[in-house]
């Protein structure tokens, strides 16, 4: 970046430093930040229509579309999520090259899955091995999107579900005296109010979502973990940077990352539970 | 036992060490993947119970320092609840592992000769102390902190009537205020006990190494799905341990926090 950067083994240790830090893959790590925020505001959204998916069928009239919700709603009660995304990606990335594969090649016969093997045919696959680097990384993302989504928004059902039962029966019946459809009940009455009685869940669950986005490394996106073990890897002479195991050190570095996140969403989410009880009547409405 | 004997008799222990030493890897069978992985589980209850067992200590210590008067007592207290709960558990391990992993090549430079300190610190870096040390640490500030507000709450008049009878000191805290703080706090409590239970399956997958393939439920049924290219089998499987386990860990708070609450009338719980 520098140009005394040309030979970093004769520079003093204030120069090296800043030659270390401003080399092309110490930008990627930096950059690999921007990829588990990224994550973060883009699967928010999508949690919270999966979670309103779920909670909406699980207080559906239907029957099997009820049991559906419950279903969804309570399976991560039970088995840990990690589980759920080793097993939602393998899936997901099976099933999409498999519905490519009946499509696309029609006239291919051999099974799919040959012993231990799952085979599609070259144009089935996803994406095409022919594509280059950068499309391979933002598919990857994109199914860890989804696999997040999936997971959390099982969680979110949960709160969201409990937060619509916990309006008051009171308010709907009066509702439902003025003639109220249905709907016109959901959006009016329900809708507005829940979130009071959400937002303790939510926030505690866009804590849980925070300190689950190392798990992008498992599923193989280059996410800050990823390059925190890369760079922090001894480093032997033929580098031009060579170091010790500094792992210990990033590995740090990622901790105060965390820190200070889960820090200002705390305050952030104080706010929001301050504005949102405002005129309700809890005891945080009150005063 | 006639249905997978022989894949039992080879596998049942494999994640101790115990049986056969290969793991299958062609014509890998329902019985395989039933065995190992239910022997890899053998981890994860280990892990969970003497987690949350000694955690359980620490746990109401540190949430007593947290209420205490004094500020060298509360500040620490404070920043060990903020540090651990901050922080992803993944990163936790990471950390551990590596300052484990620096910790003996240290002792040797500093003190040659002392071979009992390395030997001891090595044990570190092996997932049945170093990853149980992380998970008693994590479940304990998260469990400190359901403790402390459990504390907070623990009602006026409960304190006055066990002042009104001289009850003071230690006496109070544990024939009143601990009861009526764990009482509180139970339901929170089972909760944290399932979350680290299910936390469990990150020791083996993410940071410290399976030595000798001794690796726990995620790690066989991950190697299976790896093998057979095939996750609709493994998973469920690994799956259905986790219901069943956390179905019984359930069951068994439950009973406990009856026997909590059993001096309260029905209708009040």
């Amino acid at each position: 970046m520098f140009e005394y950067c040309a030979d970093p083994g004769s520079l003093d240790s204030l120069q090296w430093w800043s030659c270390y830090l401003t080399t092309g893959k110490q930008f990627m790590f930096y950059e690999s930040f921007g990829t588990v925020l990224a994550l973060l505001f883009l699967t928010a959204p999508v949690i919270l229509l999966f979670g309103f998916g779920g909670a909406m069928a699980r207080r559906s009239r239907v029957l099997p579309l009820r049991w559906f919700g419950l279903a969804y709603s309570s399976m991560v009660r039970g088995v840990p999520d990690i589980i759920f995304f080793m097993f939602a990606l393998i899936a997901l990335d099976q099933g999409i090259e498999y519905i490519r594969h009946i499509t696309l090649c029609p006239d291919w016969t051999e099974p799919v899955r040959q012993g231990n093997d799952f085979v599609v045919c070259p144009q089935a696959k996803m994406p095409l091995s022919s594509a280059p680097q950068w499309v391979h990384q933002v598919y990857g993302f994109f199914l860890a999107v989804i696999g997040f989504a999936f997971v959390f928004g099982a969680f979110a059902a949960n709160t969201l579900y409990g937060a619509f039962q916990a309006v008051p029966h009171a308010q709907l019946e009066t509702a439902a005296a003025f003639g109220m459809s249905r709907a016109k009940m959901f959006r009016r009455i329900l809708l507005p109010q829940m979130w009071v009685y959400a937002l303790p869940g939510l926030s505690n669950l866009w804590m849980i979502l925070i300190k689950a986005t190392p798990l992008l490394f498992l599923l193989g996106v280059q996410d800050i973990v990823y390059w925190a073990k890369e760079l922090g890897g001894a480093k032997t002479a033929r580098f031009t940077y060579p170091h010790g195991d500094w792992r210990l050190g990033y590995f740090l570095v990622l901790l105060v990352f965390y820190l200070a996140l889960t820090w200002l969403s705390e305050r952030v989410f104080d706010r929001l539970t301050k504005r949102v009880s405002r005129g309700q009547a809890t005891m945080g409405g009150t005063t | 036992m006639s249905v997978c004997a022989q894949e039992f008799s080879d596998y049942a222990l494999r994640a101790i060490g115990i049986g056969e030493r290969l793991l299958p890897k062609h014509d890998i069978t329902l019985c395989d993947q039933f065995v190992l992985i239910g022997s890899g589980m053998m981890w994860n209850i280990y892990f969970a119970v003497l987690a949350v067992f000694f955690g359980f200590f620490l746990a109401t210590a540190v949430a007593l320092a947290r209420a205490s008067d004094r500020w060298f007592f509360r500040l620490p207290a404070k920043a060990f609840i903020f540090v651990i709960r901050g922080s992803p558990l993944f990163i936790q391990f990471f950390i551990a592992y590596e300052a484990f992993v620096l910790i003996p090549k240290m002792g040797i430079d500093i003190n040659l000769g002392f071979t009992e300190i390395t030997v001891e610190t090595r044990w570190l870096t092996k997932a049945w102390l170093g990853a149980l040390i992380v998970l008693f640490l994590n479940t304990s500030a998260y469990t400190a902190q359901i403790f402390h507000g459990a504390l907070m709450s623990v009602p006026k008049g409960d304190l006055e009537a066990a002042d009104a009878i001289g009850l003071s000191g230690f006496k109070k805290f544990r024939r009143i205020v601990f009861p009526a703080m764990l009482r509180l706090a139970w339901p929170s409590y089972t909760n944290e006990a399932i979350f680290l239970f299910h936390a469990t399956t990150l020791v083996f997958f993410s940071s410290f190494p399976a030595w000798r393939q001794k690796g726990d439920a995620l790690y066989y049924a991950s190697y299976f799905a790896d093998k057979t290219f095939d996750p609709f089998i493994p998973y469920p499987i690994i799956a259905l341990y986790f219901v069943i386990f956390t179905l019984l860990l359930t069951l068994l708070f439950s009973f406990a926090g009856r026997r909590l609450n059993r001096h309260i009338r029905k209708d009040h719980q």
